[in-house]
């Protein structure tokens, strides 16, 4: 009989092993997987059509301002008339005309698009991306909970291989809801760059990829030590909001007040989204986008250092 | 080696100040079945879950097949298989993928894990069911698909938390008769707690009762029975008084203990001696209400050790919930 010695449990089969799991759990639930993805399919929906604000633009938006003829005195003009007059119709018709010229140039200006719908829908890539990254580490609570956590210690599976398939599997999740949206938002006008290549969806992973593994790190590493999955649940609650307005997913933040744009430019959430936008629906800046990564590198390389080495020291103290 | 397991003065003390398990020293022997009995909050599963390497202890050591627990962890999860209290299947998954993914946690190659998978479902009767999400098992079905992940890397030592809480008593019974088995197909050596007094009888070689933390004795079913020293008489008087010492100086009484006005009596030929406590009550003008008389049971012993009968919940918050996410799943 062979001796039981001779199986090597490696780091990479229990991470497969792992991670597997989590993905079965949750592609065996088609209730929730339909939910993640209505739940951005509303809110593009909703927000992204509904805010329309190239809209303000339009000649209706004028529709009852108050116009006067203008008057002028023949002896301005040097006539030998009483005055002209310039009737109301004609101002307010070449006000309009001015209006509405106005309205492309001022998106472009300000959302770098022409369209908010596009501008608004890649924020919600990240937004998407953030709550799920957040929520997915905390799957740990249950598994402590429900001494599935005690079972796994028990075995020789690498205590590394528990803390990366949580982390791979919300980055799993991000990525794969991430193409959902993004095709989702497609077919409902999103509008793609002329210097849009199907190889730039490989940096948009990246990107999502490094958002995701600091994010779900750090909340593994707060999920783990909690015995409840209220705490857990009421923080992200707690702190997506401000990092969701204090940043460029929905408005530019060079519109904003000095102390928000503050928060704004340490928010990755706000960096993630540049990155995205500049490689699909912006003309491609690449100092910006290599800007756009080394931040999003520093937040990932911190945030997992502290998250993987607090997590380490619970699942082996 | 003679010895499996090796405790010397193991102990664990929880937030400073808390002494869960209390400088306990045993050893369980090669293919025993050994068992750790107490009541709630006694430090059995602390117990359990140093040896099983999940908790570190405080003070002292021990060994699995000669292998440091702290030291040498990961030799010691490499040996042992272990069944939790809760049921800590997924339930998302199948009976199969789990046994599977259990495998998969030691590292087993693919092509005998999945034919020891079969083999184990085949044994412990979930084999029609293997393709069914756990959440539709009941409480014995769950317990014996934990019993079959705790094999699938053929363990030299098992242990077996509680491996009937809140299983009803037929299934109880059934599982009783899977663990024999499984020790008898495997030959292992297995480390179990419990607080049903009958499994510990029926199951064990050997047993120590373990109450606040501390080893009280240890001994087989039957050297525990007999350290009692004869039979138990129990006894009730109509009239509300202290009749211990009347008792006491009866022929061939031992011991009395007075319980709430219901004597426990320990005896030697308690058949003969039970009359001679009557008679001796009914001169001094007492009458006694009741009687009854039992050679001893394991229930007699733990009851001689551990005192009461009844124990407050002395566990924390959490293993309470989780005890209980555990009764309401086997209930389903």
């Amino acid at each position: 009989m062979s001796s039981i010695n001779e199986y090597r449990p490696s780091l990479l089969r229990g991470l497969w092993a792992l991670t597997l799991r989590e993905l079965k759990k949750w592609l065996k639930d088609p209730i929730m997987l339909l939910m993640f993805i209505l739940q951005p399919l509303i809110w593009m929906g909703l927000l992204g059509k509904s805010m329309n604000i190239q809209g303000i633009f339009s000649s209706s938006s004028l529709s009852r301002i108050q116009i006067h003829d203008i008057e002028i005195p023949g002896k301005f003009l040097n006539l030998p008339i009483d005055k002209v007059i310039i009737p109301s119709a004609v101002i307010s018709q070449l006000l309009q005309q001015m209006f509405s010229n106005i309205s492309t140039t001022v998106m472009q200006n300000v959302f770098g698009v022409v369209d908010y719908f596009s501008y608004m829908a890649v924020g919600m890539v990240s937004m998407i991306v953030m709550t799920t990254t957040m929520f997915s580490g905390m799957s740990i609570v249950w598994d402590r909970r429900l001494g599935f956590l005690d079972k796994v210690l028990s075995t020789p599976v690498s205590r590394a291989a528990i803390i990366f398939a949580k982390i791979l599997n919300a980055t799993f999740r991000a990525i794969f809801q991430a193409t959902v949206i993004l095709i989702l938002a497609y077919i409902l006008g999103l509008q793609l760059s002329q210097t849009f290549t199907l190889f730039n969806i490989l940096g948009v992973y990246a990107a999502i990829f490094l958002l995701s593994v600091g994010f779900s790190s750090v909340f593994l590493a707060f999920s783990i030590r909690s015995t409840r999955m209220e705490r857990p649940m009421q923080f992200v609650s707690l702190i997506t909001m401000p990092l969701m307005f204090a940043s460029n997913t929905f408005f530019p933040i060079s519109l904003m007040p000095e102390w928000i744009q503050i928060i704004a430019r340490v928010n990755p959430l706000t960096y993630l989204t540049d990155a995205i936008r500049q490689l699909t629906i912006l003309q491609l800046n690449i100092s910006s986008l290599i800007i756009d990564f080394i931040f999003l590198s520093i937040f990932a390389v911190t945030l997992s250092i502290i998250g993987i080495t607090l997590s380490w020291k619970y699942l082996t103290k | 080696m003679n010895e499996v397991i090796k405790a010397e003065g193991l102990t664990k003390i929880f937030n400073k100040n808390l002494i869960a398990v209390d400088h306990i020293s045993f050893s369980v022997k090669d293919g025993e079945i050994f068992g750790f009995l107490g009541p709630n909050g006694a430090g059995k599963t602390t117990t359990i879950n140093m040896l099983i390497t999940i908790l570190k202890p405080t003070e002292g050591k021990a060994s699995i097949l000669g292998y440091d627990i702290v030291k040498q962890a990961h030799e010691v999860r490499k040996l042992i298989g272990v069944v939790p209290q809760e049921y800590t299947a997924d339930e998302d998954l199948t009976g199969y993928e789990n046994i599977i993914l259990c495998a998969d946690l030691y590292g087993i190659p693919r092509e005998i894990s999945k034919k020891r998978a079969i083999e184990l479902l085949e044994l412990v009767e979930l084999k029609e069911f293997k393709d069914k999400k756990v959440e539709t098992y009941s409480g014995g079905m769950r317990r014996r698909l934990e019993l079959a992940c705790g094999l699938i890397n053929r363990p030299k030592v098992l242990f077996l938390d509680e491996p009937t809480l809140g299983l009803d008593v037929q299934t109880r019974t059934a599982t009783w008769e899977y663990i024999k088995k499984l020790k008898e197909e495997y030959n292992m050596t297995i480390f179990m707690t419990t607080h049903y007094l009958e499994e510990a009888d029926a199951l064990c070689d050997r047993i120590a009762i373990i109450d606040h933390g501390k080893i009280i004795v240890t001994g087989t079913p039957s050297e525990l029975k007999d350290s009692l020293g004869g039979d138990i008489i129990t006894i009730s008087i109509k009239e509300n008084a202290d009749v211990s010492e009347i008792i006491r100086n009866v022929e061939n009484v031992k011991d009395v203990k007075n319980e709430n006005g219901s004597y426990r009596i320990k005896a030697i030929y308690g058949e003969v001696t039970a009359p001679l406590i009557i008679e001796a009550l009914r001169k001094r003008g007492y009458t006694v209400t009741r009687l009854s008389l039992t050679e001893p049971t394991l229930n007699d012993v733990y009851l001689e050790y551990t005192g009461r009968s009844i124990r407050d919940m002395e566990e924390s918050k959490e293993d309470f919930r989780a005890r209980r996410i555990t009764l309401r799943r086997a209930r389903a």
